[in-house]
């Protein structure tokens, strides 16, 4: 698998560290709403198909990727910062198996 | 009646002989010949003998598809099984035996196993578990008997013992274009995508590059298929984007067009070149991978099929075009397509004679019935081979009449003389790369085959592979497959004209002949049509069960030619079409991969070591070093005749009675830097921090979010927006990886930076009474009394005129400081600090010491933080902060977190004086033979001297509520049982009273 990392380029997924779920959203620090809690904490949508997840860039410049990855094909569709706002890539087709 | 040299030379040198034993008899064969070719030209067909039944086999194919002809390789005291002779290259000294044979390939006691098939049919091994009642012999104990005779008789060679002393490497590459197969369509793809300008990798195999061209027999571009592939190879050679790799398997198809491929760089020569290794691991990252690998011919099921003598048609005809050797004199051939007719002719044009061509068709090609006509011998369309004669070698068939439609037997058997039978029962196209990438293949119906899945990753299939089985569409789509794969850059040539093309035609749609005798579908793992059918029978209708039960297509050979006639067999019984009954997807490797090429120089210890700048002193002062993770620390610093715990114990009473030191440094170190760093450490720790003065450290606990506790360690203040952190050793990598994931994903909007700066600094522990008189004979620019450094103070200060931080605070209860500076200069101030401890007798402890100092404190280390406890558990509830929010507030409230039967930290003492065992558990009440009802277990021990008793640390239910009671170990395992008594954990000064003093 390759992972396109903003900062990096393409890299081999060897480098990176899986860090979970990126379709969680942790409840406010000051929540004291359980369900929220276990379900950020425990609740997981486990998709068959394009799946939001958190990688770490962690044998690289160790910054956190939301990877938009297929459960099904292992195709990345899309790659970003985690922390949003800043420039996020569309991987280019030939590095990542879509068939030109 | 044997094989033999053919007339023509074929692709061999003959001016070059090579010399070989086979069964310690000695041979010659000629540069060029695989040990398959070199046996048939010295009249050798009987080469192995099968996996069950020890039945006499022979050379089925000339390729890696060989299911029958596995040998063993010996050099010296190494041996490598299970090597296809027709995969070998022979060489000057290489010495091969037979396998599954005793004792001789030619008197073999275990063939009476072939009487006894009806008891080792399909599912035998799971039936012998069931097991039949036999006396006392039940089940699994009758399993258990039976297991030692039938390692000894079933089997393929058997794996030396000697260590291989061969080398090996890994490479990887980075190409545009990989091309898998050399035959006519990967040539012309490599020519076109290297000509376009790609970077091109072509990986063949074979030794040779060309595939079907060495043997086909046709002309391409007016030359001899042969000559042009060399041609075409020399072409290739000579361009810088061009790398070739022969003897090359590319054998896994992974994610993001990432393929593995193994190269045999040595198995042909007698000796290695200069640095040669014996095999290459290549990974290979392509950006297109042209697939070009061609297809496999099928044999045909039917009784006998297995006896030396039978052999594929294609293989033949490549012997005999392309080793110069005749698999027989007399040859009939068994088809039910038109591609056995080209064998025939390149056959009989060798020297052999064609006795007659049975054919299952009622009809064939214009084509096909000129070549019959021309080669003689009889042509019985509307026939099949019912069976075939002979001892350890073909000496005849038997043909019967045979009604394609409906699939019987007609008329009645007959005798035909031959002394080799060539079989081809269609082709199936290489699909393993493809199917390995991802998606099911596809059953074709009128090419009864399975065709390659629609591309799942970047891949573009060429020739044969896409069931394009002529060598005129094999060039134009390998031209084609080249061209895309090099982005369109190239420039469309001509495609290469074929003139003597072979003829080619559909099979007909027959997998299995339906005569009574033995007929293997499975030639290396002895399954027969009839196991299939019992398999059936048996109730197991899905293909990967039949795969299992029977284990077809499981060998080491993994089913390359029997995968489909099997499947065919299986639909059939079902009653289903080939495409209603699937098949199962191809798996990694597509061939045998050496281990030794997969760990390459990977062996023996391979894990880095981590040394602390001091590591040097501690060897040098006889340290005895214990591995810590990967961290190498001092176990005990032991005097001559001292045991371990002799060590531990002087060590420690030395720390309470004057002072020690111990080295610190593989303390995880994080610089956690910024404006909001007090508001970061006020989430990640369950106490607050921003309240925290500078130049003063505190004690820290994290949890996880789920409540667990996580790691702990004191966190310095040394600036206003400049924090030190340090972690356990064991969590330094865990504890980054949390801070990092918090800032990045959680809290993007904290300005903070955190820097792993473990191995920036270097940090000496000085514990005990005179730890502070002997800092204040070598420090300087600092003072060290009570009002300058209180406890948890920090001061700057210097150490033989280094820089360094120091801060009081205490692991082992005595008056202690830790002592960093830079890593550099590491050596230099422990050195320094322990030259001012000897006036005073102070000594360095090692890991032993440092854990009896923390026991008797009742501290918690990894131990008792074990990814299962919470802050409670550990009595650590006054560290949880009601004034904020932190990471695993809100959920360690929990039922379930706050039950109280939880397991929480308690002390041990031993009653009977006698060591306690970490890990052992404490039950009320003792019952050596049925140990149950455990309350907890035991994390930590050690010889208190302090105590003057064995104690130890334990997560036991109830806890506290448990003080004063007396309860038992139970350690089975190692035979310990024996009576506690549990106690506070705090076992000595729970006041305190010696490190605030």
């Amino acid at each position: 698998m390759l992972i396109t990392c903003p900062y990096c380029g393409p890299r081999d997924v060897s480098e990176f560290s899986y860090q979970g779920d990126g379709n969680r959203t942790r409840p406010d620090p000051a929540s004291t709403d359980q369900a929220a809690w276990n379900a950020y904490v425990y609740d997981r949508i486990n998709t068959a198909g394009d799946h939001k997840e958190i990688w770490q860039h962690s044998g690289g410049c160790r910054s956190h990727l939301a990877v938009t990855r297929s459960t099904l094909t292992h195709k990345i569709s899309h790659v970003a910062f985690a922390r949003g706002g800043l420039a996020s890539v569309r991987p280019a087709g030939r590095d990542h198996g879509d068939h030109a | 009646m044997s094989p033999r040299r053919g007339n023509t030379a074929g692709r061999v040198d003959r001016t070059r002989t090579i010399r070989f034993s086979f069964d310690g008899k000695s041979l010659t064969g000629h540069a060029g010949d695989t040990l398959a070719s070199a046996l048939l030209a010295n009249g050798i067909s009987l080469v192995a003998r099968s996996f069950k039944y020890h039945r006499p086999r022979g050379v089925l194919t000339a390729g890696i598809d060989e299911p029958s002809a596995l040998v063993t390789v010996l050099k010296g005291e190494e041996r490598e099984p299970n090597v296809p002779a027709t995969m070998l290259e022979i060489y000057d000294g290489l010495v091969v035996v037979s396998q599954n044979r005793f004792p001789s390939l030619a008197v073999d006691v275990g063939a009476v196993n072939g009487l006894a098939g009806k008891a080792i049919s399909a599912g035998f091994y799971y039936k012998t578990f069931m097991g039949p009642v036999i006396g006392p012999l039940k089940g699994t104990r009758f399993w258990m008997v039976c297991e030692h005779f039938i390692r000894r008789a079933a089997g393929l060679g058997s794996a030396g013992t000697a260590p291989d002393s061969s080398r090996y490497e890994r490479m990887y590459a980075f190409c545009d274009v990989l091309v898998v197969g050399s035959g006519p369509a990967g040539l012309m793809a490599a020519k076109a995508a290297s000509e376009g300008g790609a970077r091109v990798i072509l990986a063949e195999l074979d030794s040779r590059f060309g595939g079907s061209a060495n043997w086909s027999g046709e002309t391409i571009d007016s030359l001899p298929a042969a000559d042009w592939a060399a041609d075409t190879v020399r072409d290739l050679s000579g361009r810088e984007n061009v790398r070739l790799l022969p003897r090359t398997t590319v054998w896994g198809y992974y994610d993001s067009n990432g393929l593995a491929a193994l190269e045999r760089v040595t198995d042909h020569k007698e000796k290695p070149g200069k640095g040669e290794p014996r095999h290459r691991h290549w990974s290979i990252r392509a950006g297109t991978v042209v697939l070009a690998t061609g297809a496999f011919e099928r044999p045909l099921v039917f009784p006998g099929n297995d006896r030396p003598g039978v052999m594929l048609a294609s293989a033949a005809q490549r012997y005999a075009a392309e080793f110069g050797v005749l698999p027989g004199e007399k040859i009939a051939v068994f088809a039910n397509n038109d591609g056995a007719y080209a064998a025939a002719k390149t056959l009989r044009d060798s020297g052999a004679a064609i006795t007659a061509i049975v054919d299952v068709r009622a009809d064939i090609s214009a084509e096909a019935r000129a070549i019959a006509s021309a080669v003689g011998g009889h042509l019985l369309l509307r026939h099949a081979v019912v069976a075939t004669e002979g001892g350890k070698h073909v000496s005849g068939i038997k043909v019967q009449g045979f009604d394609l439609a409906s699939r019987r037997l007609t008329g009645e058997a007959r005798h035909l003389d031959a002394d080799c039978l060539i079989v081809s029962g269609g082709w199936s196209p290489v699909i393993h790369l493809a199917s390995q990438a991802g998606a099911a293949p596809k059953w074709d119906e009128t090419l009864q085959a399975f065709l390659p899945p629609e591309p799942a990753q970047n891949w573009i299939g060429a020739g044969s592979f896409n069931g394009r089985f002529t060598t005129a569409e094999a060039l134009a789509e390998g031209l084609s497959a080249g061209l895309r794969a090099a982005g369109g850059n190239g420039h469309p040539e001509a495609v290469p004209e074929v003139e003597h093309a072979a003829p080619f035609s559909e099979p007909a749609p027959v997998f299995e002949i339906p005569a009574k005798g033995k007929a293997f579908v499975d030639l290396q793992h002895d399954v027969t049509a009839e196991d299939v059918r019992l398999a059936h029978r048996e109730g197991f209708i899905s293909v990967e069960h039949l795969k299992r039960y029977t284990t077809l297509g499981m060998a080491t050979d993994q089913g390359k030619t029997s995968n489909v006639p099997g499947l065919a067999i299986m639909a059939d019984a079902l009653g289903k079409p080939v495409a209603e009954v699937g098949t199962t997807r191809f798996r990694p490797p597509f061939a045998s991969v050496s281990i030794g090429a997969l760990a390459a120089e990977r062996y023996g210890d391979i894990k880095p070591e981590r040394l602390t700048p001091m590591h040097d002193w501690h060897v040098a002062q006889g340290a005895k070093m214990y591995a810590a993770g990967l961290w190498y620390r001092p176990q005990i610093y032991g005097k001559p005749g001292e045991t371990v715990e002799q060590a531990y114990v002087r060590e420690t009473k030395t720390v309470r009675e004057i002072a020690g030191i111990v080295d610190v440094s593989t303390l995880g170190k994080i610089a956690v830097q910024g404006p909001d760093a007090a508001t970061l450490l006020d989430r990640v720790y369950t106490n607050m921090f921003s309240t925290l003065a500078v130049n003063k450290a505190r004690y820290g606990l994290m949890l996880r979010e789920e409540g667990i506790a996580f790691d702990d360690g004191t966190t310095w203040r040394l600036g206003e927006h400049d924090f030190l952190m340090t972690t356990t050793t064991a969590n330094a990598g865990k504890v980054m990886q949390h801070l990092e994931y918090y800032l990045d994903v959680v809290w993007p909007d904290l300005k903070v930076h955190v820097t792993s700066v473990t191995d920036q600094w270097a940090g000496a522990a000085i514990a005990g009474p005179k730890a502070r008189e002997i800092l204040a004979t070598c420090v300087t620019g600092t003072a060290v009394d009570n009002a300058t450094l209180p406890f948890m103070g920090i001061v700057s200060g210097e150490i033989a005129g280094v820089p360094v931080k120091i801060c009081r605070l205490s692991f082992s209860g005595e008056m202690a400081f830790e002592v960093y500076c830079g890593a550099g200069h590491g050596t230099h101030v422990w050195e320094a600090l322990v030259e001012a401890g000897k006036p005073f007798g102070m000594v360095p402890y090692g890991l032993e010491a440092l854990g009896t100092l923390r026991i008797e404190k009742g501290h918690v280390t990894g131990a008792e933080i074990d990814g299962r406890t919470t802050a409670s558990d550990l009595h650590l509830d006054w560290m949880l902060s009601k004034k904020k929010p932190f990471i695993g507030s809100n959920m360690l409230g929990r039922e379930g977190l706050v039950a109280g039967d939880r397991l929480r930290l308690v002390g041990l003492i031993s009653l009977d004086n006698r060591p306690l065992n970490g890990g052992a558990h404490i039950v009320e009440q003792v019952d050596e033979a049925n140990p149950r009802h455990s309350i907890g277990h035991i994390t930590a021990v050690c010889y208190s001297p302090a105590l003057g008793k064995y104690i130890g640390l334990a997560l036991v239910k109830g806890g506290k509520s448990r003080h004063g009671t007396r309860a038992f170990i139970s350690d089975p395992l190692r035979k310990r049982f024996g009576p506690v008594e549990i106690v506070s954990h705090h076992f000595f000064d729970p006041e305190g009273s010696r490190m605030h003093g």
